[in-house]
């Protein structure tokens, strides 16, 4: 295909942010299981050991609590570490040193010391990995002041997100979905950086808001044509980044549109999508005419065969399906 | 039918909260009459007995026709319950206002929050509309439908017309400078005394009970009338009729343009954090719907002033027949000559609009001098 000259893959965006980091700035290193040697589980890292050398692309045991927590003694003696978890499932034995060190350091230290860590896992199911790889667990990690958590979801994302976190003095977590990876877009340029804390329109609509982040916006884009073709005009807000969330965007779309549907591929009860719709609910409640609709993944661990994986996750339909029975849309 | 203010010729009638037979107090709200400025809750201004309705509900009515009939026990029956011109309470009896809030009964009617708040701008009872969204609940979408007035199940009543509201405010204000020879006195007054007072006494109030200094500004205008009773009342029919109540006239405007002008009614008897209170609930009121046909036509003066979106000074058109407006700029830090030094203090000019065949400017002069002292002994107010 002619097209594959003009278009970069999510992955290779997201090498190429790594690529500008450790040449831009020598305190920046990459540490994780398997990103050297083997170019990273999801071959992200692809040749970054060969340009950049084992001081500074290092493979670690497998040792989520060892490595994470040396990225934090890192990040405080002056570095600025980037530490990829192979999943999110995998970064729970990591949490206490995200969430008892990395993200209470500066409060613990009466603002002494930050911790400028940037923590990348990989997200999400539909890649038959069954559920101890393939959880979406975003969630947990926005729960906790003192994190910031960014969910890329486009390619120029992939490409400009890791610089933002980079530049932040305080441990920023990302989350790539696995099945992003392998998106294709036009490279992005300099004008595709967006703010680091701050949703976007993908797309403009006036008859309702279809909020997500992360994996589930291509299939949200998807739905949304769907949509348009029953006469209905969707606007898809991506909100980029999970903590903070941006509020004003939210509320300022459904001030537009009236009526909600939150797609969340985490499981729906104490999910994001949840506190997406209390923040409407308390900021926007004069604005709705229609209950916030949450579509989520079904609540069992994400399971092995396909076609269950599937039954399980948000897919375009039900998007649509739940976007049609809003009130006042025929 | 009373007037509501001299810019009202008529009113429906909207809805009775009495029927024949009932006692009715001086002050007890009768019934809600539209007008041009929203649903009016009508105060009967005789006590009695009600002999009579004599006009049906959705009926328009003239100013000063009869629509009831009330036994005081004295006068002949069908003296009706009317009204001309803006009717001064010559009372200082403030119960005679307080009567218990009304009992209207309502069902719950499922609406969305949306529906909600467009058919309360709109003053469109839910009740009336047939809903369109699950289980019948009401959408914005059937709201839209009744006021555009393309369902025609639903019986609604006009929602506020705002080209009526802009008409009547034209009838008005072309009156004013038509018929009122203006004159106009403006003058820069210190507040910083006031605002240190006001520091003061707001770092000891919970966040819900502080003060604006906006209120200083109507208290001091208030007391400052009380010796210059010719600012103070109406110009009818060749001669000036002073106010025996000081009832100031604040206006607020609406959100989708125009204003209202209800009053603060004994506005010099009213202590601040009371004052404040009223401003408050009048501006609710004037989005809501609710305001009492008192404070729609007995104020003597209108203070305007436009807050912190304001500007320097205010020319105000005076509200025919009242024969003076204040205008209150927005109070700002400015520099300002004390002891042949420049400081910075924060000032604010007020202006005065009078009718000149009731006063004088020596006279308008001597009711701003008077504003201004009142507002150097803050804790006086």
């Amino acid at each position: 295909m002619a097209a594959d000259t003009e278009t970069i893959s999510y992955r290779e965006a997201v090498r190429l942010a790594l690529q500008e980091a450790l040449r831009s700035d020598s305190r920046v290193f990459l540490m994780g299981e398997d990103v050297g040697h083997y170019g990273g589980c999801y071959a992200v890292s692809k040749g970054l050991l060969d340009e950049f050398g084992e001081q500074r692309v290092r493979d670690t045991p497998l040792s989520e609590s060892g490595f994470v927590g040396a990225g934090v003694g890192a990040a405080l003696g002056g570095m600025r570490p980037i530490v990829e978890v192979m999943t999110v499932n995998f970064s729970l034995l990591a949490l206490d040193q995200i969430v008892n060190n990395a993200a209470t350091i500066r409060h613990m230290s009466g603002g002494q010391f930050s911790v400028p860590l940037v923590i990348r896992m990989a997200t999400g199911a539909g890649k038959q990995l069954a559920a101890q790889h393939s959880h979406s667990l975003e969630c947990w990690y926005a729960h906790v002041p003192g994190l910031k958590v960014l969910a890329p979801a486009t390619i120029a994302d992939a490409r400009y997100m890791l610089a933002l976190a980079l530049e932040d003095p305080d441990p920023v977590v990302i989350f790539e979905h696995v099945m992003l990876y392998n998106e294709l877009a036009p490279p992005p340029v300099e004008s595709d950086r967006l703010p680091m804390d701050k949703a976007t329109l993908r797309r403009s609509g006036n008859d309702l808001t279809l909020i997500t982040y992360g994996g589930s916006l291509p299939k949200v884009l998807q739905a949304a044509e769907q949509l348009s073709q029953s006469g209905i005009d969707a606007e898809v807000l991506d909100l980029r980044c999970l903590r903070p969330l941006d509020t004003t965007a939210i509320v300022a779309s459904v001030a537009r549109t009236h009526r909600v549907v939150i797609i969340d591929e985490g499981w729906r009860t104490g999910s994001l999508a949840g506190e997406i719709s209390a923040i409407i609910m308390e900021q926007a409640f004069w604005e709705l005419d229609a209950p916030v609709v949450r579509v989520c993944s079904k609540e069992v661990p994400i399971p092995y065969p396909e076609h269950l994986e599937q039954a399980v996750l948000p897919q375009p339909e039900d998007i649509v399906n739940a976007a049609k029975q809003l009130a006042g849309l025929a | 039918m009373p007037s509501f203010g001299a810019d009202m010729d008529s009113g429906l009638l909207q809805e009775w909260l009495v029927k024949q037979g009932d006692p009715v107090s001086k002050g007890d709200i009768v019934a809600v009459i539209e007008t041009h400025k929203g649903a009016i809750d009508m105060e009967v201004f005789q006590s009695g007995t009600v002999r009579a309705l004599l006009v049906e509900p959705g009926t328009r009515v003239k100013v000063g026709m009869p629509i009831a009939d009330i036994d005081d026990g004295a006068s002949a029956p069908a003296s009706g319950a009317s009204a001309s011109e803006p009717a001064p309470q010559h009372t200082s009896d403030k119960t005679a206002v307080s009567t218990p809030a009304l009992q209207r009964s309502q069902d719950r009617v499922k609406a969305s929050p949306l529906a909600r708040r467009l058919a309360e701008n709109a003053a469109i009872p839910l009740q009336d509309l047939q809903g369109s969204g699950p289980d019948g609940a009401i959408i914005a979408v059937d709201v839209n439908a009744a006021i555009a007035g393309s369902d025609p199940g639903a019986a609604v009543p006009k929602p506020p017309d705002r080209s009526a509201m802009r008409q009547a405010i034209d009838a008005a204000m072309t009156r004013s400078n038509r018929e009122i020879p203006h004159y106009y006195l403006a003058t820069t007054i210190d507040l910083q005394a006031a605002s240190q007072w006001l520091a003061a006494f707001n770092l000891e109030q919970e966040p819900d009970q502080q003060l604006l200094i906006t209120v200083l500004l109507h208290k001091a205008v208030a007391v400052a009338l009380r010796d210059n009773p010719e600012f103070n009342g109406f110009y009818i029919e060749n001669h000036f009729q002073p106010s025996p109540d000081i009832h100031l006239a604040t206006a607020i405007s609406l959100r989708g343009g125009g204003l209202i002008t209800p009053a603060i009614r004994y506005a010099d008897q009213l202590t601040l954090p009371e004052m404040m209170d009223k401003m408050r609930d009048l501006t609710l009121r004037v989005r809501r719907g609710g305001l009492r046909s008192s404070e729609m036509s007995d104020a003597g003066i209108t203070v305007s002033g436009m807050g912190e979106r304001g500007v320097e000074t205010v020319f105000g058109v005076i509200y025919p027949p009242q024969v003076a407006i204040i205008g209150l700029g927005k109070p700002e830090l400015r520099p300002w000559v004390i002891d042949n030094t420049v400081q910075a203090r924060l000032l604010v000019n007020i202006s005065l609009a009078a009718d000149h065949r009731v006063s004088d400017g020596r006279q308008g002069a001597k009711l701003l001098r008077s504003i201004n002292k009142l507002l150097q002994q803050p804790e006086c107010l």
